[in-house]
């Protein structure tokens, strides 16, 4: 198999503005998101993700408008989640310029959105987001409206569903470790990724290069990406790309 | 004017800024007639089913000029992703679909042995360029490529496809037939070499046979 390891930039949106690090926390304005956009393409990044934390549908028009300058600088696949709701929604999007949109909240209220979308716009359009939490029983609990609303769902029981449902990818994310820097939470990410036919993208925690490497490697991660990596620390996705070679992974050459 | 073909299907907003930062001066989505009878080129995009993709064309009412002006008139045409795919004789999605008819063959299932390959093909791929031919003119000997799709075109015409890509078992990446040429691949989503790509196509005047490389 040739297909190559994907490395992605997250990019979180606020009022037009990426902020870092937190969904589940406190934000700080780390840029434009089109400076950033045109910045992780010209370095190479495989895709981009922008996720859009508004997310009350307030003002949209900024996202769109954000998403269009990008998709008229940058030619790779985009993805953009936060907020979505309705088929509307995700058609907006698409025709704004975002190849793929991610669904979170709103696909495990109503898991039927999740088969319109890929009906009417095709499942490789369709991400499932999927952030969970890990109960003191050791339950890997699905959490909803960024990460605020425990569901009682099984996350892996979940992931399968939305793949039936038509997802053509799935995000997952662990909010334990997001913005911890230590990394993925392996060992689940492992058993989701093995337990679905779709690629799964690993969000949330990473700290170091390594840890893109063991998503892939001990994770089993189609894609890898990563947010706060490449904001406040001085790794670029060049060293990120270059270190995963080296780690003997199969990325895109520059 | 480059005509990009709007049948409800795909983002056409990233084929048309592609086509623009390759160098074409004037893009037209459309989907009349009489913007196809004018264009000189003509791309069909595509993402989403087989059986939507070609109803919806129909809906379009645009096939019948499409086949003059390409099949007739000689025009370049360029199909992408599902536009390739609806140029099969029938299309295996959710049922049987007749598809345009204009590259034999069948579009079928990716169903790879391999469970670690995943469905849909998703991501950047080796695509093996297999002649010489202008249409790959500075994009090297093993060129990458954006993918994203569940479905694969089946040809037993071998000539005709010039770019193999493998996954658990080679398919079609890119199909030549005199003037139509189509990519399963995005090219508008390929980054330098998709744009470099373009840019070969809106410069490409179509010759019958490609010259082939020795295999």
């Amino acid at each position: 198999m040739t297909l190559k390891i994907r490395l992605i930039p997250s990019l979180l949106l606020r009022n037009g503005r990426c902020v870092k690090g937190a969904r589940f926390g406190d934000f700080r304005d780390v840029g434009h998101p089109v400076t950033l956009a045109r910045m992780y393409d010209a370095q190479g990044a495989d895709e981009l993700i922008f996720l859009d934390i508004q997310a009350t549908g307030e003002d949209r028009e900024t996202l769109f408008g954000i998403v269009a300058a990008t998709a008229e600088q940058c030619f790779m696949p985009l993805t953009v989640g936060g907020g979505v709701r309705t088929v509307e929604d995700i058609r907006r999007l698409l025709r704004a310029g975002a190849d793929k949109v991610a669904i979170n909240t709103a696909a495990l209220e109503r898991p039927a959105l999740i088969g319109e979308g890929a009906e009417r716009f095709g499942s490789q359009c369709i991400v499932v987001s999927i952030d969970y939490r890990v109960r003191e029983d050791g339950f890997h609990e699905v959490c909803t409206y960024s990460g605020q609303r425990a569901t009682g769902i099984e996350a892996r029981a979940w992931a399968s569903q939305a793949v039936k449902h038509g997802a053509g990818e799935l995000l997952l994310t662990s909010i334990d470790k997001d913005g911890t820097r230590l990394g993925y939470d392996l060992p689940f990410l492992r058993a989701v990724a093995d337990a679905v036919p779709v690629p799964v993208i690993a969000a949330g925690g990473v700290g170091s290069l390594q840890h893109l490497v063991d998503g892939v490697v001990a994770g089993h991660a189609s894609a890898v990406s990563a947010g706060s990596l490449f904001y406040f620390t001085d790794q670029s996705i060049i060293k990120a790309r270059s270190f995963m070679r080296v780690a003997g992974l199969d990325v895109r050459l520059a | 004017m480059i005509a990009v073909v709007d049948y409800g299907m795909g983002n056409l907003h990233s084929v048309v800024k592609a086509l623009e930062a390759a160098g074409a001066e004037s893009v037209l989505v459309t989907s009349r007639s009489d913007d196809l009878q004018a264009a000189e080129r003509i791309v069909l995009p595509g993402v989403g089913a087989f059986g939507d993709g070609i109803k919806q064309l129909r809906e379009t009412g645009v096939i019948d000029t499409m086949d003059r002006e390409v099949r007739g008139k000689g025009k370049p045409f360029l199909g992408i992703c599902l536009g390739m795919q609806l140029l099969a004789e029938e299309g295996l999605e959710n049922g049987r679909h007749a598809g345009l008819g204009w590259i034999r063959g069948t579009v079928q299932a990716i169903e790879p042995r391999d469970p670690s390959l995943k469905v849909p093909h998703m991501g950047w791929d080796d695509v093996y360029l297999r002649a010489e031919s202008p249409l790959f003119r500075g994009i090297g000997r093993s060129p990458v490529f954006y993918f994203a799709h569940s479905f694969r075109f089946e040809t037993a015409e071998d000539p005709l496809v010039i770019g193999i890509c493998e996954y658990g078992e080679p398919f079609p990446a890119v199909i030549q037939q005199g003037n139509i040429l189509a990519t399963q691949f995005h090219p508008e989503k390929s980054q330098v070499l998709g744009l470099r790509f373009i840019r070969n196509f809106l410069s490409w005047v179509p010759t019958v046979h490609p010259a082939s490389h020795n295999p």
